[in-house]
């Protein structure tokens, strides 16, 4: 290979990185950019027992450099569809027949409440959802009061109102079309969306 | 006006004719209003037959098929009447004028009542339609009445005579001119939006039968829980079109839109009886409650008062109370309240989960409601007066929504019975004679026209 274009693909990866670590410099604050990995399936979250703690190795282990799924500049600079198609929020599960948010829901929450304190002229909208089996009528109120349960600890947690919008569809729009408990959990969820940011 | 004159004057000469054979003649006086009525072997209901229509001009041979065969099914639909198999009138000489009616021949058939109809076009899209309705055994027209109008409408003809033969056979108000309203994805088109993959609902209407289903709301949003004024001419629903529920109400015939409110978010509105209030959910004073306010959006009065959901409301039908759905006791359950918000009282009892609550016309005193019967519901009715339960529908699917029509008689409902999504059915307000009237797409929440 020509040694100049290796030259200029190395000066460019150098510039990139060096891109990188401004930025990286620039946007944090006091918590480093936290590593978003793909929604899990809901409900009950073990933390991986760390607690088991094996004998230590005599050997080095090899550290990895943690890379953020989804990268500061990338999410500031996406549109609102590209936002809300690969979302960085999570959405806050709820058990059956209950606008009750758990433990795991409240972590779920806390954490999309970062999010949204890192871009802080994002307008959130919060759809409340409900699973099949209830009927249509009470559920379009059910998915009310689970989009305000999620507002207002949004609020406790040191959102503005302002920045907060809560619309109930009932079970007219599941995200799962199955009819099993899996497909019934998904659907019974508050969800978030970007409106404006 | 011509239409009775014509009327009175066809009974009046019908009446004056002879006999066809000398058999006992009628005595020769006023017909009074019980002679009018047909009635049939003492014990049993009066056996009517209902054969084609005569084509008067040959371009109405279609048209008068389809007037035989609606009336024929109109009538059948009350079962006030024994309708007579249409299959078996082969044999029965076809009469081209009311003379050549062929008395003998019906009478073996059984028949106690039949109907002679003819039309003809007057011009390409104009129609004159004659019936009469003739006592079998005395050989009289009871019923006589002719009828102009659009070519384009023939069913809505065999409606209009099933409900004037009703009314003056039975004293019945038939419902074969009313109309139901319900939401449709059948258009299988996609909301614009952040989020994928989510199908508009639009508001529908369509006959009592399910035939002339036409579109009402066109704004590709979720348009959802249709109910009707008392003049059959507005429905109100709610849409999302404003990115959150709200109350609209469509003028159908006029193309024009009410806007009554603008607080807050609000589901889920219902008439009163004289049209004049709507009662509706909304949750601006932070959780969902049941109002009252006028139909011009004035006066909103708040009449429950609980942190619980209290939604889903129907009116009395001397609108001086509401039945509704709350989850104040832990599940939910149907309540009744004043319209004035005074005398709240609950009345299911022995259900794990109820809802949508839809009171029944006068002469009945009955609630129907969905109730949670296994993974799916039934309808269930609640008798006010006797304070126990029946139950009409039983585990065929999914059977929920069910709505009154405006004589009591029958119940629209949503039913997964035919397995391929979610339809639109009537049923006696027994539970029997089930009609599926919605096929393309899913269908839900019907509501009843006057």
């Amino acid at each position: 290979m020509p040694k100049d274009r290796d030259m200029k693909s190395m000066k460019r990866a150098t510039i990139v990185v060096m891109v990188l670590l401004v930025f990286a410099g620039a946007c944090a604050k006091k918590k480093p950019a936290p590593v978003t990995q793909p929604a899990p399936p809901p409900a009950v979250s073990t933390p991986s027992s760390s607690s088991a703690s094996p004998a230590p190795t005599p050997q080095p282990v090899e550290e990895s450099v943690p890379v953020p799924a989804i990268s500061e500049d990338a999410i500031g600079n996406r549109s609102l569809e590209d936002l809300n198609r690969d979302s960085p929020f999570k959405p806050a599960f709820f058990g059956l027949d209950s606008s009750e948010l758990d433990d795991a829901g409240r972590a779920i929450v806390s954490g999309n409440a970062d999010m949204m304190k890192k871009y802080p002229r994002w307008v959130v909208t919060i759809e409340g959802h409900c699973d099949e089996r209830g009927t249509a009528e009470y559920n379009l109120a059910l998915g009310e009061l689970r989009a305000v349960a999620v507002k207002t600890y949004l609020v406790a947690l040191g959102i503005s109102p302002d920045r907060l919008r809560t619309v109930s569809y009932g079970k007219e729009f599941p995200f799962d079309m199955g009819h099993t408990e899996a497909a019934w959990g998904k659907n019974r969820r508050a969800h978030f969306v970007i409106t404006s940011k | 006006m011509l239409g009775v004159a014509l009327a009175a004057f066809c009974v009046a000469a019908l009446l004056a004719q002879a006999p066809q054979t000398p058999v006992t003649p009628p005595a020769p006086q006023q017909p009074s209003e019980i002679q009018l009525v047909i009635s049939g072997e003492p014990g049993t209901p009066p056996r009517y037959a209902v054969p084609d229509f005569v084509a008067l001009s040959p371009d109405a041979a279609d048209i008068a098929k389809t007037l035989g065969q609606v009336l024929w099914d109109d009538l059948n639909f009350e079962r006030e009447f024994y309708m007579i198999p249409r299959d078996t009138y082969a044999t029965i000489p076809v009469a081209r004028t009311a003379e050549e009616v062929p008395f003998a021949a019906w009478r073996e058939l059984g028949a106690d009542a039949v109907v002679f109809g003819t039309v003809q076009k007057t011009d390409a899209n104009t129609i004159r339609v004659q019936v009469r309705l003739l006592n079998v055994r005395s050989r009289q027209s009871v019923f006589a009445k002719e009828y102009t109008g659009a070519a384009a409408t023939p069913r809505l003809y065999a409606h209009t005579v099933s409900d004037e033969i009703h009314q003056q056979q039975r004293a019945l108000r038939g419902v074969a001119r009313t109309k139901l309203s319900y939401s449709s994805d059948r258009n299988r088109e996609r909301i614009a939006g952040p989020v994928q993959n989510r199908d508009v609902k639009e508001v529908y209407i369509a006959d009592y039968d399910g035939e002339n289903p036409r579109r009402v709301t066109t704004n590709r949003q979720l348009n959802i829980f249709p109910a009707w004024a008392p003049d059959a001419r507005a429905i109100a629903y709610t849409s999302y079109r404003r990115g959150y529920p709200d109350i609209f109400i469509a003028l159908i015939y006029q193309g024009l839109q009410e806007t009554p409110t603008s607080v807050g978010q609000n589901w889920l509105p219902v008439f009163s009886p004289d049209g004049t209030r709507i009662c509706f959910t909304s949750n601006r004073d932070g959780n969902p409650e049941l109002y009252v306010m006028n139909r011009d959006g004035s006066n909103v009065r708040r009449i429950t008062n609980n942190p619980a959901i209290d939604t889903t409301p129907t009116w009395s039908p001397n609108g001086t109370q509401i039945a509704f759905t709350s989850d104040r006791a832990g599940t939910p359950q149907i309540y009744i309240v004043g319209a004035d918000g005074l005398n709240l009282r609950r009345i299911t009892t022995g259900e794990s989960y109820a809802d949508r609550p839809t009171w029944a016309p006068a002469p009945f005193n009955e609630i129907a409601f969905a109730a949670r019967t296994g993974p799916g519901y039934d309808i269930k009715v609640y008798d006010l007066a006797g304070g126990d339960t029946r139950q009409i529908t039983f585990g065929e699917g999914s059977n929920e929504s069910p709505a009154y029509s405006p004589n009591g008689r029958h119940i629209a409902f949503t039913s997964t019975r035919g397995g391929r999504g979610t339809e639109v059915y009537t049923m006696g307000r027994d539970g029997k004679n089930v009609r599926q009237l919605t096929r393309d797409g899913n269908n839900y929440t019907p509501a009843w026209s006057n």
